[in-house]
């Protein structure tokens, strides 16, 4: 049976993770290198790298950096953060990558989509979507949620399904960082709408909200980053709680 | 050993090359018909759209020498859909080592199918210290329906072939450089023919 992922998501800036990942076993915690090793061997199916740094200079930095991952850890890597030209993709999947991440670029030039799946296959484009519900309408948001717009979320869905996306990661912007749980109703819509897989991100804090986001929000994976860096939810322990719940993961 | 890995632009080579180096084991990316026929093991990696994968294939006149070559070869994903007579994914004639049809998923289930899923009932010395059951992690749209050259079968709405085996050729549906240690596994069982 397909398995539902867990995928931790690492945060890279010059090189290098960024926020408070704390883990005594590791010698050297702001290494990403070490961490997707330290992952790779703790039950995660798959790991994001986003990119936050992610101008035209560091591009190269990033390069190097998907290589020393993909030498080193044997499953598979999403990277992301300020993709936005075909040359980019390429040498990141010929490094080493196995899928990409576009986001805003993709909002503002939609052809794109069409573009890197018809050259590199639906397979290895993922879209990234960052929401928010406004009056009663969940609207898209840019440049990692700074810059609101009046696109819908579900059509944009829709649109990114048809232009050739393998997958789309969801982020609600009203459930990142909340630690209450995720937009269980929107993915649920989503998931159901469309026919490739959805990844549900933003509001976990608890092992609950990943059986919640599974069962109730009809995810096809969940992406989590705090909770899993900061220590507070071993994945091996999430994966059996959530067999003890039917669902269907590798352990 | 020599171990060609053949490069004809498809995007996960340098990942089966790292896998490879891995597990101690040193190889090389190659176009070239020569020096991949001459190499003691090839690996034929794919992802990406059959149709285009397939003209890259020939423009570096490759469909000749693969179906040729008398060493063990191992496709992988697309490498092993290639293989095959016929894909229906771009209407793709293939290489026609295994007389079979390559077919896209017709099910309520999510396509493509991305994650790890099972491999079960095992016939293949290729699976050497693999359990039944084991995971593997794939991503596909297309699959190889069950035939008589089946050494692995997975489910997916319906159950498929996910891997084969015809003389000295070997296809894998799923990524063994992307499946954790069971993956690293079965690349050494490979090299070990």
């Amino acid at each position: 049976m397909l398995t539902k992922r867990i995928i931790p998501c690492l945060d890279i800036k010059n090189g290098r993770t960024v926020k408070g990942i704390n883990f005594e076993s590791l010698r050297d915690a702001g290494d990403p290198v070490e961490l997707a090793e330290y992952y790779s061997e703790s039950g995660a199916d798959e790991l994001v790298f986003l990119d936050i740094t992610a101008t035209e200079e560091r591009r190269d930095t990033l390069v190097e950096l998907v290589k020393s991952i993909a030498e080193k850890i044997n499953i598979p890597f999403t990277v992301g953060g300020g993709i936005s030209k075909i040359s980019d993709v390429e040498r990141l999947l010929r490094t080493g990558a196995d899928k990409i991440s576009v986001n805003s670029a993709a909002v503002k030039d939609p052809d794109l989509i069409n573009r890197l799946s018809a050259k590199f296959g639906s397979q290895c484009i993922v879209v990234a979507i960052d929401a928010k519900k406004t009056e009663g309408i969940w609207k898209i948001h840019l440049a990692g949620g700074k810059i609101p717009t009046e696109i819908e979320l579900f059509s944009w869905a829709r649109e990114v399904e048809e232009r050739g996306a393998g997958e789309i990661l969801f982020t609600s912007m009203d459930h990142d960082g909340t630690k209450n749980g995720f937009a269980n109703e929107a993915l649920a819509k989503m998931s159901e709408m469309l026919t490739i897989p959805v990844i549900a991100s933003g509001g976990a804090g608890n092992v609950s909200h990943f059986t919640d986001t599974f069962l109730k929000g009809k995810a096809d994976a969940a992406l989590a980053a705090s909770v899993f860096h900061y220590g507070e939810i071993d994945i091996i322990d999430l994966k059996k709680e959530l067999l003890k719940n039917n669902i269907p993961v590798r352990i | 050993m020599k171990i060609a890995v053949i490069d004809y632009g498809a995007g996960n080579v340098q990942s089966v090359k790292y896998a490879l180096n891995r597990l101690g084991y040193e190889s090389f990316l190659s176009d070239d018909a020569e020096k991949i026929s001459s190499a003691d093991k090839v690996i034929f990696p794919g992802v990406g759209e059959a149709a285009s994968a397939m003209k890259a294939i020939k423009a570096k006149k490759l469909e000749q020498v693969i179906p040729e070559l008398k060493q063990p070869v191992l496709g992988i994903c697309l490498g092993m859909q290639l293989m095959c007579n016929y894909s229906e994914e771009g209407n793709t004639q293939g290489l026609g080592i295994f007389d079979l049809t390559v077919k896209r998923f017709e099910t309520d289930l999510k396509v493509p199918q991305i994650g790890w899923n099972q491999i079960e009932d095992l016939r293949s010395p290729l699976f050497k210290n693999i359990s039944e059951n084991e995971y593997m992690y794939l991503v596909h749209s297309y699959y190889v329906p069950i035939n008589e050259n089946t050494i692995a079968k997975t489910n997916y709405g319906i159950a498929y072939a996910s891997a084969i085996q015809k003389d000295n050729f070997y296809g894998v549906q799923f990524h063994p450089e992307k499946s954790s240690k069971a993956g690293e596994i079965l690349l050494k069982n490979f090299l070990e023919l």
